[in-house]
């Protein structure tokens, strides 16, 4: 049986028996996590540590696996939309419009210039809402609290604009199959402007405290780099990717929901460290505040969902009025759609990488296998080799900027 | 030029003949079969060839057919995607019911390790070579592989549970 199928625990004690034997070195095993305040999430890292050095680690996940894909292959598909909240739950409407547009592929649905542009919307706030969380928390890594409190409160007025377009703050079960649920009242298009009116300076503040701050950058410069192949080798997307200086985006690469109609730059690092994420993700912030801008600027008029009567629910009070709203919504409800049989797969950007749906339909109203390609999933993995031969301290500020959030890493 | 689907196809069969086969566009994406000892083969070619230059490994999942012939159970699909043309790929292998297996590409994309061991965790296929092949999102002492259909979800709606070993009492609910 090769070594790596052993636990870590029991492989490192090998390793510190063998060591002490040979030059009589004092390792030891750290056990971070599961439930570590600085790992910002439920998943347990076993390092192999040489002092405050880390020599080898290795990474348990799945504390929080709630077989969403499993349950997905026994729900229709408006149903799985609350199990897409679950993954990036700090990016949530992403993952419901990213949903929205995979059924909408596979059942051939066009859906109006302005539903896309409200999508955009919606989703450029929610990658400004993560961006927050990332950048700001990693300044609480490394001792720097006030930042994260003050952009904080921006969080939450994203979160307000959430509300009033859903009725939910954090899991947003945002839109329906064609659209929106309901057109934005008056008050999302105020409170959209009062942010974007006040936002820009707050961020502005916040950049200006830790960009040039020598603290900041000696903690962060050199820290948890990684190169470019390396980076495509293990999969990397999004921020973690374009920091180390591949400008891959699929927003502009296989634009959806109407992306072709934005101008707005793909920001790129060069070496990949933890400095370099974090200023990918401030630039980021920028680029999507210009996006909404010019969203807001050019909105089309129409209707906020697609007519397909089939698989969008009829307002309640034409239920209860005319015969054929009636047909609609019983078949709607009971599974009586018609769906193709097909195979689909949708990328959209997420806040931290290339979110996937992998939908195979069998014409039934669940799908027949349902597959989340999910980011951090993939790119953590690159975590141990990233963090060996750093010192502890410096592997947690690395972890923070990967922005592995463990909704999604277990799924 | 953008690659054109039909250039790859011919590149593939020039290549590889038999091994490579059932081509079809499913929406965007070109679809097509490998046999499951050509994957490691077919993928390098896909990634090293100097006009596909197919260099990320986008994805792998499994998929269990249990409405198949036996020896077409399971199915392991990568996804993979040319950053240079922007074009995307679909590779589905076939694998038998009984002792499913396959060579694993950990060598060519090392972003395929957990992905693979994700789908031996949930399906139970074994990649061969693989240096790590465990469970990854279940505990390791668990037996069966649950994303294959004979394991179905409990019906939600059973009125045979015993409330109180879910903690649940007269007093609290």
């Amino acid at each position: 049986m090769s070594e790596l199928l052993l636990p870590p625990e029991q492989r490192y004690a090998n390793i510190i028996e063998k060591r002490r034997n040979e030059d009589g070195s004092e390792l030891t095993i750290l056990n971070l996590g599961p439930t570590h305040p600085a790992t910002h999430g439920i998943f347990q890292n076993i390092l192999l540590m040489d002092g405050e050095r880390i020599i080898d680690g290795e990474g348990t996940v799945g504390y929080i696996h709630r077989a969403f894909e499993k349950i997905a292959e026994n729900r229709p598909f408006y149903q799985i939309n609350v199990l897409t909240d679950r993954l990036n739950y700090c990016s949530a409407p992403i993952n419901n419009m990213g949903w929205w547009m995979t059924v909408e592929k596979a059942l051939g649905i066009e859906v109006p210039k302005r539903v896309q542009y409200m999508r955009v919307i919606v989703m450029e706030l929610a990658r400004i809402a993560d961006h927050i969380i990332c950048n700001s928390v990693l300044g609480v890594d490394t001792g720097a609290l006030t930042g994260f409190l003050y952009v904080f409160q921006f969080r939450e007025r994203i979160y307000e604009i959430y509300e009033e377009i859903s009725g939910a703050r954090l899991t947003t079960n945002m839109g329906r199959i064609g659209g929106f649920e309901r057109d934005w009242s008056p008050a999302v298009w105020t409170k959209l402007d009062a942010f974007l009116e006040e936002f820009p300076e707050v961020w502005q503040e916040f950049e200006n405290l830790l960009v040039r701050n020598r603290i900041f950058m000696d903690r962060t410069i050199n820290v948890g780099a990684i190169s470019a192949e390396k980076a495509m080798s293990y999969g990397f997307t999004g921020p973690n990717l374009r920091a180390a200086g591949i400008d891959y985006d699929i927003r502009v690469a296989q634009p959806y929901s109407s992306y072709e109609d934005f101008e707005f730059n793909i920001p790129v690092g060069k070496s990949g460290d933890t400095y370099d994420r974090f200023c990918v993700r401030n630039a980021e912030v920028w680029e999507s505040i210009s996006i909404i801008k010019q969203a807001l600027a050019k909105m089309p008029e129409g209707s906020y969902h697609a007519d397909v009567p089939e698989y969008y629910l009829p307002p309640k009070e034409d239920v209860y009025t005319t015969m054929e709203s009636l047909i609609y919504h019983f078949k709607i409800v009971m599974g009586e759609v018609p769906v193709p049989l097909t195979e689909v797969y949708h990328p959209v950007e997420g806040g931290n990488g290339e979110l996937g749906f992998y939908l195979i339909t069998d014409g039934s109203r669940t799908p027949y296998r349902l597959h989340f390609r999910r980011p951090c999933f993939i790119y953590y993995q690159a975590f141990n080799e990233i963090v060996r031969g750093q010192n502890l301290s410096d592997a947690i500020a690395t972890l923070s900027s990967l922005n592995v959030i463990a909704g999604e890493l277990d799924a | 030029m953008a690659l054109e689907n039909a250039v790859i196809q011919e590149k593939l069969i020039g290549q590889f003949g038999m091994k490579v086969s059932e081509f079809v566009q499913l929406h965007d994406i070109l679809t097509f079969e490998v046999a499951p000892d050509a994957i490691l083969e077919v993928m390098k070619f896909l990634k090293e060839d100097a006009t596909l230059r197919f260099n990320f490994l986008t994805d792998v999942c499994g998929i269990h057919y249990p409405e198949y012939d036996s020896n077409r159970q399971f199915a392991v699909v990568y996804h993979m995607h040319n950053w240079l043309d922007s074009v995307r790929i679909r590779i589905k292998c076939f694998l038998p019911a009984n002792n499913p297996e396959i060579d694993s590409v950990t060598s060519l994309f090392l972003g395929a390790n957990w992905q693979e061991r994700e789908t031996y965790d949930f399906y139970g296929i074994t990649f061969k070579g693989h240096p790590q092949l465990k469970r990854i999102l279940n505990m390791d002492e668990m037996e069966v592989f649950p994303m294959r259909r004979e394991y179905p979800l409990e019906d939600a709606g059973r009125t045979d549970k015993d409330d109180r070993f879910f903690g649940r009492t007269q007093n609290n609910c």
